[in-house]
């Protein structure tokens, strides 16, 4: 059985006649014990995906069910068996740490003590500041803060909006860890990021932009279906040179990523010499050319476009 | 001062209480220089740019910003900086035009000027014709965009950009850096916080801050070669982990 399944769902909303078309009706799957990332920048529909499968918003058509139970049918099944995350922090701030934990606790008709094990790796790191109001915790703090109240009934599916947005690259890495934890105990989470290079600590993944899935595939399948062969060039002047490729009528796309460019061609079977040409033409010097394996982000801007 | 220097920065420091937030940082950054400032969340980047930007008074420590004194020259810093953040930027139930007006106007433009600046910009940034529009109908892509011609609507010495790419689509974030270096090409100081490291790459200079200091300043190039690594995210990570500090 799978434990998300998403078909055709369709979510539009509408403002002073303006029609936003959130989902433009996707579909896929999640398997028990997977950590699904849905990747693709703000607006494409991550948090209303969320907030579907959460039961907290309906969609206009299509279905969906979360550990067997039905989104519009179940609602409050599906409200006891899963734990969310929003993207933006949604605990009492004039409540402390330990009376937040104890209400989600209470709702849940659990306790703290019932189910420590899970969260303790977790809340052990903010426990020293137990007595501390929400409101004045660190991001990160509040960020473990989240995650331990949205585990402390024990879910089955874990639904993360976002959890690393403006954190530090340190503290993405550390809550990256803590989610592979998490799965080892069989919890199945479902985390939607706009970091393209979060990709790769994901299962599988579904790439989305404007409320359609560009692919869903593992990070590798993904990798394996970029179209081109790709090249990465740098030289002294970065600027001229990107323009210099960028307008050459062969070129697929050029796009700068950190020290170097990456370089697409429209004929897959173009090959390096066409790219040393275009750089013989300019004074560059330093020049270093080298074919690469695409990764995420070349994948979804290829899909993009 | 030199005159091609824009910020000149000597032991400046931030105390709240016992906390030091900002401890005794010094650096210099230059005309049209593109200044990364990273750090981990919490390392003081934020109270060093409201110093910087003429919003918090030092605590200790001497600096200058487009040629004035942080202590007592704080409304000239205002009118020659530009600022940009993620989270503030443009005012979402005004027009494309409102908003350039109403930033051109706290700037001092004349009508006139504000005019022909919303032709350029509508020109330049493919939104001709969109000048009614509602700011909140645009996609985040060009929001960023106009938001940062916007914060240099004034030609300002220096803007501050606080996380200007966070959420926006890998194509956008790339023409997002394309105006950044239009703009540093044209002497406009660019002052720039990001937490996508490839960003770090594109910056003339990158300094790390570590519990309140700068622990490291350098071209990228240079400080990938001193850590023995092949990317900024390696470089960080280094530095970032030895914090001792948690953030706040």
């Amino acid at each position: 059985m799978k434990t998300i399944t998403v078909e055709q769902l369709v979510k539009n909303y509408q403002n002073d006649k303006v029609v936003t078309n959130a989902l433009k009706g996707i579909s896929f799957s999640v398997d028990q014990g997977e950590i699904f990332g849905v990747i693709g920048p703000d607006g494409a529909g991550k948090t209303s995906l969320f907030r579907i499968l959460t039961t907290l918003l309906e969609a206009d058509s299509g279905t969906a069910t979360v550990d067997g139970f039905d989104v519009v049918k179940d609602v409050k099944k599906i409200r006891n068996c899963v734990g969310y995350m929003p993207g933006r922090f949604s605990l009492y701030p004039d409540l402390t740490v330990q009376e937040n934990l104890e209400f989600f606790a209470s709702i849940f008709n659990t306790s703290i003590k019932e189910n420590y094990d899970l969260i303790k790796e977790i809340y052990q790191q903010i426990e020293p500041f137990k007595n501390r109001r929400a409101g004045q915790l660190s991001g990160g703090m509040k960020q473990k803060l989240a995650l331990s109240c949205a585990l402390i009934h024990k879910p089955t599916v874990l639904f993360l909006d976002e959890p690393t947005t403006g954190v530090d690259a340190v503290s993405r890495k550390e809550f990256w860890e803590m989610l592979h934890r998490l799965k080892i105990q069989g919890i199945t989470i479902l985390v939607s990021t706009a970091y393209m290079d979060e990709a790769t600590l994901c299962d599988r993944v579904a790439l989305i932009q404007n409320g359609q899935l560009l692919s869903v595939n593992t990070p590798k399948g993904i990798i394996s279906e970029y179209p081109n062969s790709l090249w990465a060039i740098r030289a002294n002047e970065m600027y001229a040179l990107l323009q210099a490729i960028k307008s050459d009528p062969e070129i697929e796309s050029c796009y700068p990523f950190g020290q170097y460019h990456h370089v697409a061609f429209k004929n897959p079977d173009s090959n390096q010499k066409k790219l040393e040409n275009i750089v013989q033409n300019g004074k560059y010097t330093d020049v270093e050319i080298k074919t690469i394996t695409p990764n995420i982000e070349d994948c979804f801007m290829a899909l993009m476009t | 001062m030199e005159n091609n220097k824009v910020i000149t920065a000597k032991d400046l420091t931030k105390k709240f209480g016992d906390f030091v937030a900002v401890d005794h940082i010094s650096f210099e950054v230059e005309k049209g220089e593109i200044f990364g400032f990273l750090g981990a969340n919490g390392a003081g980047k934020t109270t060093a740019m409201r110093m910087l930007c003429g919003l918090s008074l030092p605590t200790s420590g001497v600096a200058t910003v487009a040629g004035f004194d942080i202590y007592k020259q704080t409304e000239m810093i205002k009118k020659r900086i530009g600022y940009m953040s993620q989270k503030f930027s443009l005012y979402e139930d005004l027009t494309v035009f409102e908003n350039i007006r109403f930033y051109g106007g706290i700037y001092g433009l004349q009508d006139e000027q504000i005019r022909q600046k919303t032709a350029s910009l509508m020109k330049q940034l493919h939104l001709e014709g969109e000048e009614k529009t509602m700011v909140r109908s645009l996609p985040l892509g060009w929001k960023q965009k106009l938001a940062f011609s916007i914060a240099i609507v004034h030609d300002p010495a220096i803007v501050f950009l606080d996380e200007p790419t966070g959420g926006v689509d890998p194509v956008a974030r790339r023409e997002f850096w394309s105006m950044i270096y239009d703009a540093s090409e044209r002497g406009i100081t660019i002052f720039v916080t990001t937490h996508y490291m490839d960003e770090a790459e594109y910056c003339d200079r990158v300094s790390i801050m570590v519990d309140g200091r700068i622990d490291a300043l350098d071209s990228p190039g240079n400080l990938m070669k001193n850590y023995g690594v092949n990317s900024m995210d390696e470089v960080f990570l280094q530095l970032a982990r030895k914090a001792v500090r948690t953030a706040e």
